[in-house]
């Protein structure tokens, strides 16, 4: 499983820079992420090379941030790919709750972020499909 | 000392001539109240006994404010000792002269009011109330050393070094304003320490309204008795009531202050048990006396015996200073209320802030600006949302109204060591 970094955004100019200045300052680097917002506040979720420094770092710069662990797969980079995870995930009852593509050196497969409910079932229904987990190793250093 | 413990008979008969000692002295040597008894057409010999006090009008906050600087003065600049003044948020301040007598009462009043939160001569109490033209920080001072208490008179801010200084003097009594109470035990957090390991045993809150749930906010944070007590420039300064180790209402020091609670929108006279707003009548003010001044303070008298045994009767907590009520849509709403709601929410800080948007003058809408905790913070969109949804049903279920939830990062809302600022207008 991954480690995801999640810093809780106020819907205020500046408030992005100050994550992203934070973390570049002290040399951790952002693998992935993706923003999703109300009118009010936004979460920000990152993929970042160490995710405990940035941890220590965000809350030392007074930024709210927690770690959320979330799933890293290899999905076909073909059309109807994704579609066919997803049908896994469906079958066993396993609600999604989010998921974000992650930034790679171009290969045959596409890499997927997801967070489900049930995390431990989840990775037992893509490995009986044989669907790729991609590992911590992999995706902090790439 | 004894002080509010009384026999009934003779606490009456020593009521009786504090309130005509009151009359005769701002009929006589007040100007401003001359003249009020000549338009009234009164004398003093009609007000007999504390039933005729009604017929006394009453003085307001802006009589006191059109006064500026020394029209309430009733002896000779030279018997004033010292001049204090309110804040003056809205308009001019309002200026109070004591006597070498007045500042005399005021220091036996608080000392009472110490002794009855269970400080005596063996404590070391820290006033981080701010020392000035501000009652709080000279009021507490001189009635904490009348008691015989080691005062560290800190003064507000400068947090870091209150809190070394804290650990340092093995300082046992806090005395400041609520919201500056739970501003130090989160900065003691941040600085690594455990608040409930500095030894605090007593605190002592005012200058601003405290409800019973930042109350009992503040003693889990600190791990020590908390107690409420109130007071307020234009009648002495703090030390017109406070709380015992009940903690459940403030006694009113009545052999000094005479308090009435009256309907503000019909200014008739309230029973005791029902809400309204507070008057009080000092009965031996001799610099600047007032007479059945209208505080703008909500609350109510409490008709029952405290189980301490104490004679004197408390009030209720301030549930709002009339002046702080906000009116939307023809709603009354005092942050006080939004202040308990928040409280029972562990998710959320106790620091808020109220918006009014306001459109050609009218308050349009309210904004419920709201800090996260770190506990309240998930990745998940649908717990946070179902979080907002949780207190705004509950805010409006209390309020009577359904405002906007605005959920901020941790510590966004500014903090202030004195009185916190909790309305701001958008327009």
């Amino acid at each position: 499983m991954i480690k995801q970094i999640s810093v809780f955004l106020e819907n205020k100019s500046g408030r992005l820079i100050r994550v992203a200045q934070a973390l570049g300052e002290n040399e951790i680097n952002i693998r992935g992420l993706s923003i999703a917002d109300t009118s009010d506040f936004g979460i920000l979720r990152m993929i970042v090379d160490q995710p405990d420094k940035a941890i220590n770092v965000l809350k030392e710069g007074g930024i709210m941030a927690t770690v959320t662990e979330v799933i890293a797969m290899e999905v076909p980079d073909t059309p109807g790919g994704l579609a066919k995870v997803l049908t896994y995930m469906e079958e066993a009852g396993i609600n999604i709750e989010y998921l974000y593509s992650f930034i790679e050196k171009p290969t045959t497969n596409a890499i997927i972020m997801m967070r489900v409910e049930r995390i431990n079932d989840a990775l037992e229904v893509l490995k009986k499909n044989n669907v790729p987990i991609v590992g911590g190793d992999r995706i902090y250093s790439f | 000392m004894q002080n509010d413990f009384f026999n009934t008979d003779e606490f009456s008969a020593r009521q009786k001539s504090g309130l005509q000692q009151a009359i005769n002295h701002a009929f006589n040597n007040s100007p401003f109240y001359h003249r009020v008894f000549e338009q009234a057409g009164l004398e003093p010999a009609d007000i007999k006994s504390p039933a005729d006090l009604s017929r006394v009008p009453y003085t307001t906050k802006n009589d006191l404010r059109e006064a500026y600087p020394y029209g309430m003065a009733a002896v000779p600049l030279d018997k004033i000792l010292r001049i204090h003044a309110s804040s003056g948020t809205t308009g001019k301040p309002i200026v109070a002269g004591y006597t070498k007598g007045d500042l005399e009462t005021w220091s036996i009043g608080v000392a009472r009011i110490c002794e009855m939160a269970g400080v005596s001569e063996k404590d070391i109490a820290q006033i981080s109330f701010g020392y000035g033209l501000f009652t709080g920080g000279f009021g507490l001072h001189y009635g904490l050393e009348r008691l015989g208490a080691t005062v560290v008179p800190f003064s507000s801010g400068n947090t870091e070094r209150q809190l070394a200084l804290m650990q340092d003097f093995k300082t046992n009594v806090l005395v400041s304003t609520p919201s500056f109470a739970i501003y130090m035990a989160e900065t003691a957090r941040e600085l690594g320490y455990n608040p409930r390991e500095f030894g605090l045993r007593v605190g002592l809150f005012g200058g601003e309204p405290c409800s019973d749930a930042l109350r009992k906010d503040i003693e889990a944070q600190w791990g020590l008795k908390a107690t409420v007590n109130y007071g307020l420039t234009e009648v002495v300064g703090p030390g017109i009531s406070g709380e015992c180790l009940e903690t459940a209402g403030m006694h009113i020091l009545e052999d000094l202050y005479y308090p009435e609670v009256i309907d503000p929108d019909t200014g008739e006279l309230l029973p005791d048990g029902e809400k309204g707003e507070l008057v009080l009548t000092p009965m031996f003010k001799e610099g600047f006396p007032v007479l059945r001044y209208r505080t703008g303070d909500i609350t109510r008298l409490i008709p029952e015996p405290c189980p301490c045994g104490r004679t004197t009767r408390r009030m209720d907590y301030i549930t709002g200073r009339s002046d702080d009520m906000i009116i939307i849509k023809g709603v009354n709403i005092f942050p006080s209320q939004v202040e308990e709601v928040l409280a029972g929410f562990k998710e959320v800080s106790p620091h808020y802030r109220l918006v009014l948007k306001k459109e050609k003058g009218f308050i349009k809408d309210l904004e419920i600006q709201i800090e996260l905790t770190e506990e309240g913070f998930t990745d998940s969109y649908k717990e946070l949302e179902a979080l907002d949804g949780r207190i705004r049903q509950r805010l409006r279920s209390t309020l009577s109204l359904a405002p906007k939830v605005k959920l901020m990062e941790p510590k966004s809302l500014e903090r202030t060591t004195g009185k916190a600022k909790r309305i701001v207008e958008d327009k």
